[in-house]
C-alpha cells in the first residue's frame, strides 16, 4: 500500500516567531480551579482517617483492657485453662480457643473442596453456562446473607435432630465461607489466560491435565487469598454458633457435644458481675482479633508470591 | 478472480516431491453456519518448511491450526474433508485429538509459557507423556536447540514469565520440541517479537528444520522467502457475501515469489492489497 507523509504538505515556516505568545506555566494557586482541588483532595485524605480511626480505636481498647492478662504472667493459665466460675479467680480461655479452631477446622475441611470443586466448573468448565451464572448469582447473594441465618437453618436441619455439637457449629460456619471461596478461587481461575491454556492442550493435555497441571498451580496464589479470608471471617462468626454449637466449659472431647467458641465466651463473659470474667472476655477478644489478623496476614502473604 | 465466474475458483493441486507427512484436503471450515475455509489442498512435506502466507481472514491460521486439531476447543468449529498423517485421517471418529496434539506441537503467536519455572516449562511435557530417561539432560538439549541455553543455563529455577519476549518464544519452542513430535505447527511465531528475537527464531527453524516437519503462518512475506521452502497464499473472497478464505497457489517458494501462476498472487506479493 502506497501511502503519503501526511505532514509534508503544512509549511511550518510561515508563521514568524515573534507573534507567538510566550506561554505562561507558573502554577496558579489561588485560581478557583487549583482552590476547588485543593479543597477536595483535603476531604479524601479526612475521609481515609476517619475510616481508619474505628480500627485503630478498637485495637488499641483491646491491647489496654486484654493485653495485660494475655502478655502478663498467668499467659500459660490464660491461654489453657478453664473457664472460672461465678467469684473464682485465675481461669483462662482454652477450651474456647480450641472450640474455635476446631470449628473452623470442620468448616474448612467442608468448603474448600467444595468450593474449589464448584469455581472449576464456574471458571473454567462452563463459566457461561445457566447453571453456573445461576449459582454465581446465588453465591453473591449468599456473601451478604445475615450470619445469624445460617444458625437457624444448620439449627432446623441439624440440631433439632441431633443436638448442640461442633460438627453443626463447623457446618454453619462453612455455609458462610462456601461463597467467598467459591468467588475467590472462580475468579483466579479466570484470570489464568487463555493462551496458558490453549499452550498446554497444545502440549497434548487432557481437559483434566489442563485444570491439575496449569490452571489451579496457576490460580492459587488467588485461591490461598480467598480461603484465608474466608477462614478469617469465620473464626469471629459468633451468631450462627449461638444455635448451633453453644458453649461449654470444658475441652472439646468429641464432635458431636456442644463446644466452646472464642466469639460466644466474649459474649457470655461481658455482660457478667464479675471483674475477673469481665477482664477474660477482653482477653479474648484480643486473642480473636489476633488469630483473624494472623490469617490475613498470612493471605497477603501467600497472595504475593508469585512464581 | 473475476467475481462474476459462475464456478468458484479452486487452486491447482500441489504436487511435492518428497514425502508428505500431513496431507490436508479442506472442502469447508466452518465456525457455527460462518464458511470460514473452503476447498483447499495443503500437502505438508517431510523436513521442509511449508509458509502460510494471506490476507487477514484469508483462513490460513484456521487451516494451521486444524492439523492438529486446536480449533476442536472451539465449540461450534465444524471440519468438512480429511486430514491424513501417517495413513490415517486425525478427523476419524476414533481418533483422540489429545494424542494427536502429542505428535503434531504448536507454538503460538504470542508467547505463552507457563507460570513455573524456565526448567518445568522444557520439562511439562516430558513429564505428561511419563518420560523414563534423563529429564535434565533432554531439557539441556530442548533448550540448546533452541538457542536459549547459554542465556537461562545458571537460571533455570527463575519464573520462564521473568523472561523477555523474545526469550520467552524460544522457551515455548524448546517446551514444544523437548518431547521430539513428529510435527511443529507454528502460528505468527514472530509476530509479537522485534527484528532481532525474530532473527534469532528463524534461524532456529532452519536449523528445527533437520529434524522436524515444520508448518508456518507468517504475516511477513519477506520472512516466508527467507525460511518457507513450500509457499501456499491464501486469499479471502468477499464478493459471496461471506468472508470465506481458499488457498490460491501453493509452489516451492521461489516460484510463488518469482514467477505465480495467478493474477492475485501476483498482486499480492508486490504489495498491492494485504
Amino acid at each position: 500500500m502506497r501511502t503519503m507523509n501526511p505532514t509534508s504538505t503544512i509549511d511550518l515556516t510561515a508563521r514568524p516567531e515573534e507573534i507567538r505568545p510566550r506561554p505562561n506555566l507558573d502554577r496558579q494557586t489561588l485560581e478557583p480551579r487549583a482552590l476547588k482541588s485543593g479543597f477536595l483532595t483535603g476531604l479524601t485524605w479526612l475521609a481515609a482517617v476517619l475510616a481508619a480511626v474505628p480500627l485503630f480505636s478498637v485495637i488499641y481498647m483491646l491491647l489496654i483492657q486484654g493485653g495485660s492478662r494475655l502478655f502478663g504472667s498467668d499467659v500459660v493459665e490464660v491461654l489453657t485453662g478453664l473457664p472460672p466460675a461465678g467469684f473464682e479467680m485465675g481461669g483462662g480461655i482454652g477450651p474456647a480457643i480450641l472450640g474455635t479452631l476446631v470449628m473452623v477446622g470442620i468448616a474448612s475441611a467442608i468448603s474448600i473442596p467444595l468450593g474449589i470443586l464448584a469455581s472449576i466448573y464456574l471458571g473454567v468448565l462452563e463459566p457461561k453456562s445457566r447453571l453456573a451464572s445461576t449459582s454465581r448469582f446465588l453465591a453473591k447473594v449468599l456473601t451478604g446473607f445475615p450470619s445469624i441465618l445460617a444458625g437457624v437453618f444448620v439449627y432446623a436441619v441439624l440440631v433439632i435432630r441431633f443436638g448442640y455439637s461442633a460438627m453443626a457449629g463447623g457446618v454453619a460456619l462453612a455455609v458462610l465461607m462456601l461463597p467467598t471461596v467459591v468467588l475467590a478461587a472462580e475468579e483466579a481461575m479466570a484470570q489464568v489466560p487463555q493462551r496458558m491454556k490453549d499452550a498446554a492442550y497444545g502440549m497434548g493435555c487432557t481437559q483434566t491435565q489442563v485444570i491439575l497441571k496449569v490452571v489451579l498451580p496457576t490460580a492459587l496464589p488467588g485461591i490461598l487469598t480467598g480461603v484465608m479470608l474466608a477462614i478469617a471471617g469465620a473464626a469471629g462468626e459468633s451468631a450462627p454458633l449461638l444455635f448451633t454449637a453453644l458453649f461449654s466449659n470444658y475441652y472439646i472431647s468429641e464432635l458431636a457435644e456442644p463446644t466452646a467458641s472464642l466469639s460466644i465466651l466474649i459474649y457470655n463473659f461481658s455482660g457478667m458481675p464479675f471483674e475477673n470474667q469481665i477482664e477474660l472476655a477482653w482477653t479474648a477478644s484480643l486473642a480473636l482479633v489476633l488469630i483473624v489478623l494472623m490469617f490475613n496476614i498470612l493471605a497477603r502473604i501467600v497472595g504475593r508470591s508469585k512464581v | 478472480m473475476n467475481a462474476t465466474a459462475e464456478a468458484l475458483f479452486v487452486a491447482e493441486p500441489f504436487q511435492a516431491a518428497g514425502d508428505v507427512v500431513i496431507d490436508c484436503t479442506v472442502n469447508k471450515i466452518f465456525y457455527g453456519d460462518f464458511l470460514a475455509v473452503r476447498d483447499s489442498v495443503v500437502p505438508i512435506e517431510k523436513k521442509k518448511i511449508t509458509g502460510f502466507i494471506g490476507p487477514s481472514g484469508c483462513g490460513k491460521s484456521t487451516v494451521l491450526r486444524s492439523l492438529n486439531r486446536m480449533n476442536d476447543l472451539i465449540s461450534v468449529f465444524r471440519f468438512e474433508g480429511n486430514v491424513i498423517y501417517h495413513g490415517q485421517d486425525i478427523y476419524a471418529k476414533k481418533v483422540d485429538p489429545v494424542v494427536v496434539r502429542r505428535y503434531i506441537g504448536m507454538v503460538f503467536q504470542q508467547p505463552n509459557p507457563f507460570s513455573m519455572s524456565i526448567f518445568d516449562n522444557v520439562a511439562f511435557g516430558l513429564r505428561l507423556n511419563r518420560f523414563k530417561g534423563d529429564i535434565e539432560e533432554r531439557v539441556e538439549r530442548a533448550l540448546q536447540r533452541a538457542a536459549l541455553w547459554k542465556e537461562v543455563k545458571d537460571k533455570l529455577k527463575n519464573s520462564g514469565l521473568s523472561l523477555s519476549g523474545g526469550q520467552q518464544q524460544r522457551l515455548c519452542i524448546a517446551r514444544a520440541i523437548a518431547t521430539e513430535p513428529d510435527v511443529l505447527l507454528m502460528d505468527e511465531p514472530c509476530s509479537a517479537l522485534d527484528p532481532i528475537a525474530t532473527r534469532q527464531v528463524e534461524e532456529l527453524m532452519l536449523e528445527l528444520k533437520e529434524n522436524y516437519t515444520l508448518a508456518m503462518v507468517t504475516h511477513n512475506m519477506q520472512q516466508a522467502t527467507r525460511v518457507a521452502d513450500t509457499t501456499a497464499f491464501f486469499s479471502v473472497d468477499i464478493s459471496q457475501g461471506g468472508r470465506t478464505g481458499y488457498l490460491v497457489e501453493m509452489g516451492p517458494t521461489r516460484q510463488i515469489f518469482e514467477d505465480p501462476r495467478e493474477q492475485l498472487t501476483k498482486e499480492y506479493i508486490s504489495g498491492e492489497f494485504s
